[in-house]
């Protein structure tokens, strides 16, 4: 009676120009009923011009637990962003 | 399962502009407004996980899948988020009921897009819960071993027409009610779905509406059969709200976790002051003769519902209970061998690529 079908991860493009969007998930025993399931649930209201489907296992995730430690090295570059940088008056096209 | 905005056919508007719908809207724009505030990082090597938890919660942002929760927290997730799937799915048979003999071509196709939307709101919100632990086998098992309990209202029988009809406005409309509070649900895939599903069903409470509306306009008869609809779902409707708040066990701590924003007994006031004026605009009579205006409170006074059928019915003996759950079951017996079948050709599929690519 149970059901072993795998769980895969939605994402749908909107439309044209927009990139695919992680929209949830669905369990399916193989990419091509992935797709068609995705279809029916994600898009019934024409949500999307394209469905990517991936086996939720595939997916490597960065852990909580460490999401400090693993995100602090980009916290003390502001020099990556342009507001760090003075521009003296008057000049254009900056 | 349900939900709406409660517009209707000739304007019969509830409140504000945009109404329940627009307040769907607003909840979404808060969520991405929080997650564009939300700078603060996981918690530090040495901070306490509880009182991280808890900070996370009161500045409104989102509790997500991987991050440290209460035991309780995750629970009560489970067991709410669960059972409002449950709902979705036996919802399907009520409704479903009148498939095959809806008044005109036009009816059925739009009554089988409804009935099709409730499977993939049970499908969205199965999804959510299995983000907490759980896995879809044990959450259908829970069910069809009866250890879950669905929404009581789907175990009322659908005895007519205009039941369809009054399912959509007054069960459709009670849970929106409850529903788009949810939509700002401290934890984010729950959050999500329920705008999700708030937003797709924005034509199933009009759907209802204007069923009542045609059949109240209709013929004698089709006025008598309108009214009894009306009847007979009333009560039962505003028993959907859960129990007075007396004798609500889980929503004080639902509260403060930020699951729940409001109580059964307001969310009840709420749905009687919309539902009265579009009962005027139907023509038909809301079954309660203490229901009056109460200028003082600012809120219709109104006759309770009978909370010990409500709880007769939540423990297994309404009118439907036993069907309903024999079709479940038998629905999923007889689905085994497409399951197994469409496992046995993706095994073979990847049998026979692995071939190729050896």
């Amino acid at each position: 009676m149970t059901d072993h079908s795998p769980l895969w991860e939605v994402f749908v493009r909107a439309r044209r120009g927009l990139s695919h969007t992680h929209v949830g998930s669905l369990h399916a025993p193989d990419a091509e009923l992935a797709l068609r399931n995705a279809r029916d649930l994600y898009t019934r209201r024409q949500e999307g011009v394209s469905i990517w489907v991936v086996p939720a296992g595939a997916i490597t995730a960065s852990s909580p637990d460490e999401k400090d430690a693993f995100f602090d090295p980009a916290a003390d570059k502001v020099y990556r962003h342009p507001t760090f940088y003075e521009v003296p008056d008057g000049v254009a096209h900056l | 399962m349900y939900g709406n905005d409660f517009s209707a056919p000739d304007g019969a508007t509830d409140e504000a502009p945009g109404g329940l719908l627009g307040e769907v809207e607003a909840a979404e724009a808060e969520l991405r407004a929080a997650a564009a505030r939300g700078r603060r990082g996981g918690p530090a090597p040495d901070e306490d996980l509880a009182a991280y938890f808890a900070e996370v919660v009161d500045a409104e942002q989102k509790i997500e899948p991987r991050d440290w929760m209460p035991d309780a927290y995750r629970r009560t997730l489970i067991r709410q988020i669960a059972q409002h799937a449950h709902s979705e799915i036996i919802g399907m048979q009520p409704e479903g009921n009148w498939i095959s003999r809806a008044p005109s071509l036009k009816r059925k196709a739009i009554l089988l897009a409804k009935v099709q939307d409730e499977a993939g709101h049970g499908l969205y919100l199965y999804a959510a819960a299995e983000t907490l632990g759980i896995s879809r086998d044990e959450l259908v098992q829970l069910l069809l071993d009866g250890r879950q309990k669905y929404s009581s209202i789907f175990n009322y029988p659908t005895l007519s027409w205009a039941d369809v009809g009054a399912i959509g406005w007054l069960v459709d409309g009670a849970a929106i009610v409850n529903q788009v509070p949810l939509c700002r649900c401290s934890y984010g895939p729950y959050a999500r779905a329920m705008i999700r599903v708030c937003k797709e069903e924005s034509f199933h409470q009009r759907q209802g509406y204007e069923i009542l509306h045609t059949l109240a306009h209709g013929t004698p008869a089709q006025q008598a059969m309108a009214q009894d609809a009306v009847d007979r779902w009333w009560y039962p409707s505003l028993a959907m709200f859960g129990p007075p708040d007396g004798d609500s066990t889980h929503s004080a701590q639902s509260m403060a976790w930020k699951i729940k924003r409001f109580s059964n007994d307001d969310l009840r006031q709420r749905f009687v002051d919309m539902c009265v004026q579009q009962a005027e605009i139907l023509g038909l009579r809301i079954p309660d003769a203490d229901l009056r205006w109460n200028d003082e409170r600012q809120a219709y006074d109104y006759t309770q519902p009978d909370y010990d059928e409500l709880m007769q019915v939540i423990s297994g003996d309404g009118p439907c209970n036993r069907e309903r759950m024999a079709h479940r079951r038998a629905a999923h017996a007889d689905g085994s061998w497409v399951r197994e079948a469409a496992a046995a050709y993706a095994a073979k599929r990847a049998e026979q690529r692995e071939k190729v690519a050896a």
